[in-house]
């Protein structure tokens, strides 16, 4: 990483304290834990809903099933790229009927791996509601969706990167900004 | 990959990734929406100049899990019972805009032809040519191998594989022949001289004429059919003679290892190849190869459809 234009937005005290506190709104919002199911979206959504799941275990006492959500088979941008691998899929067994099905992703951003899950999740089953929950609102929104839950907004140019890690995959939690290198961002 | 034309052609990693892509898309068999959106809009043609049952239905319901459209294309009652040629078929199935073209054809070389002549756009998938290859039969094999003895993770290192049977007329032996290899299994094909083709010791296997030395180490034995309608010469015997040498029956699959599997590409000639209760024992995973045939199938055509494809206009 070209550590001159990285900017740390969150350290991992930061986003510990952003899933606690997305981990409790959950619970609020659903007035306990019953019937919740959380999905991560492949490949960092799925280690930041087990762990919302920790947070909700230990406040809670109770386990929500956790499970992952691959998009990749109803992306739109398919046909713009080679086929692409897989990631895994595992749906918890009590399935996700009449379930209240939380959404996990690491960055909202055009809202369409949002879209794609919402397909999938249609494939699969009929929750009694569907919410999204989210590391990081980056903003630059291209369809009507919007989080229900979110680590953090962070408002940022189009052309910059938000770059999330998370300990499980990365060695490290830690949220960092990347500007447009110079000759792409015309200087600006 | 644009084609798949031969199990040769692919290295370890592209078949560990249709393995891989395969595994995932079976999870699709057991919900209750068995549909994926992924190929919409496209239009895969089952191009059938030979006979088949399962090869073809399974090519159909893997399009169709996968929303592509698909049509299927007889020799018998079409044009090519008029004398029409591989090209002008080639050509119509072209002006109608077929994506993929799977073909079975009695010529060894013909989806070769076909995907190599600038007849077509799209992609060519071999579903078995002559006494040529097979691919995606070689594949879920692989597949199911895997799946019973590494845990269905990674590649086939350390697997030894037997091959029983008419390698001579078989493509599914080629085909896995070299597949396997590619995936580092160790493979001993058996048959009796007659039924062995010209240039054998060039594969990339062991060759013996003896089965019963070459059970006892085997973590799988895979027998073949014995395909009598491409036989114009006597290559054995007799029918029950083939069976006493070759055929595999309770007291072979005894000698084997306890833990080892049976399998078979069907259509199974009961009591000659195959014993019956050998067929239906619980060490056999002839019908879960079918199964896997189609997710297989499906992982072949998502990687090659499912993305763009180079080189298409």
């Amino acid at each position: 990483m070209d550590t001159s234009r990285a900017h740390v937005v969150l350290d991992d005290a930061d986003i510990g304290r952003a899933i606690r506190r997305i981990a409790h709104e959950i619970v609020e919002r659903a007035r306990g834990s019953e019937d919740l199911v959380l999905l991560g979206v492949p490949t960092r959504g799925v280690p930041l809903a087990e762990r919302i799941a920790g947070a909700i275990a230990s406040t809670e006492g109770t386990a929500v099933p956790v499970g992952s959500l691959d998009i990749t088979l109803y992306r739109d941008d398919l046909r713009l790229r080679p086929a692409r691998a897989l990631e895994y899929t595992s749906i918890p067994p009590e399935g996700i009927d009449g379930k209240t099905v939380i959404l996990v992703d690491d960055v909202l951003f055009s809202g369409r791996t949002v879209r794609a899950a919402l397909d999938a999740l249609n494939d699969l089953g009929r929750p009694a509601a569907v919410r999204l929950a989210v590391l990081i609102d980056r903003g630059h929104r291209e369809l009507p969706i919007r989080p229900d839950f979110v680590g953090k907004n962070l408002p940022t140019a189009i052309a910059e990167e938000v770059r999330v890690e998370v300990a499980e995959i990365d060695g490290v939690d830690r949220v960092t900004i990347l500007s447009a290198p110079d000759d792409a961002g015309n200087g600006r | 990959m644009k084609h798949l034309l031969s199990a040769g052609d692919l290295t370890r990693d592209d078949a560990v990734l249709i393995l891989d892509t395969a595994a995932e898309l079976a999870t699709v068999t057991d919900r209750s929406v068995k549909k994926l959106p992924t190929l919409r809009g496209r239009t895969v043609v089952n191009l059938f100049f030979e006979d088949s049952t399962r090869t073809r239905i399974s090519f159909e319901v893997a399009a169709k899990r996968l929303s592509a459209d698909v049509i299927n294309f007889a020799a018998k009652g079409s044009s090519v019972s008029k004398g029409e040629s591989l090209k002008d078929t080639a050509l119509t199935l072209e002006a109608i805009g077929a994506d993929a073209v799977i073909i079975r054809h009695g010529a060894s070389g013909a989806p070769h032809r076909l995907a190599n002549a600038g007849w077509i756009g799209g992609s060519v998938i071999n579903a078995g040519d002559g006494t040529h290859e097979h691919p995606t039969q070689a594949l879920l094999d692989a597949y199911t191998l895997r799946r019973h003895l590494r845990g269905g993770r990674g590649d086939l290192a350390g697997v030894r594989v037997t091959i029983v049977g008419d390698v001579l007329h078989s493509r599914v032996a080629r085909s896995n022949v070299l597949l396997l290899r590619t995936l580092g299994a160790h493979v001993t094909v058996v048959a009796p001289p007659t039924l062995l083709p010209l240039g054998i010791q060039t594969w990339p296997c062991d060759v013996s004429y003896d089965i019963d030395s070459a059970l006892p180490d085997a973590d799988a034995v895979m027998m073949l059919r014995v395909q009598g309608e491409r036989m114009r010469a006597a290559y054995f015997p007799s029918a029950n003679e083939y069976s006493r040498a070759y055929g595999l029956n309770s007291d072979r699959l005894h000698a084997m290892r306890p833990d080892s599997i049976v399998l078979h590409p069907g259509p199974m000639n009961r009591g000659m190849e195959i014993s019956a209760d050998v067929a239906d024992s619980g060490r056999s995973v002839i019908v879960e190869q079918v199964a896997n045939g189609v997710s297989v199938r499906m992982a072949v055509l998502y990687l090659l459809l499912g993305g763009n494809m180079k080189g298409q206009g």
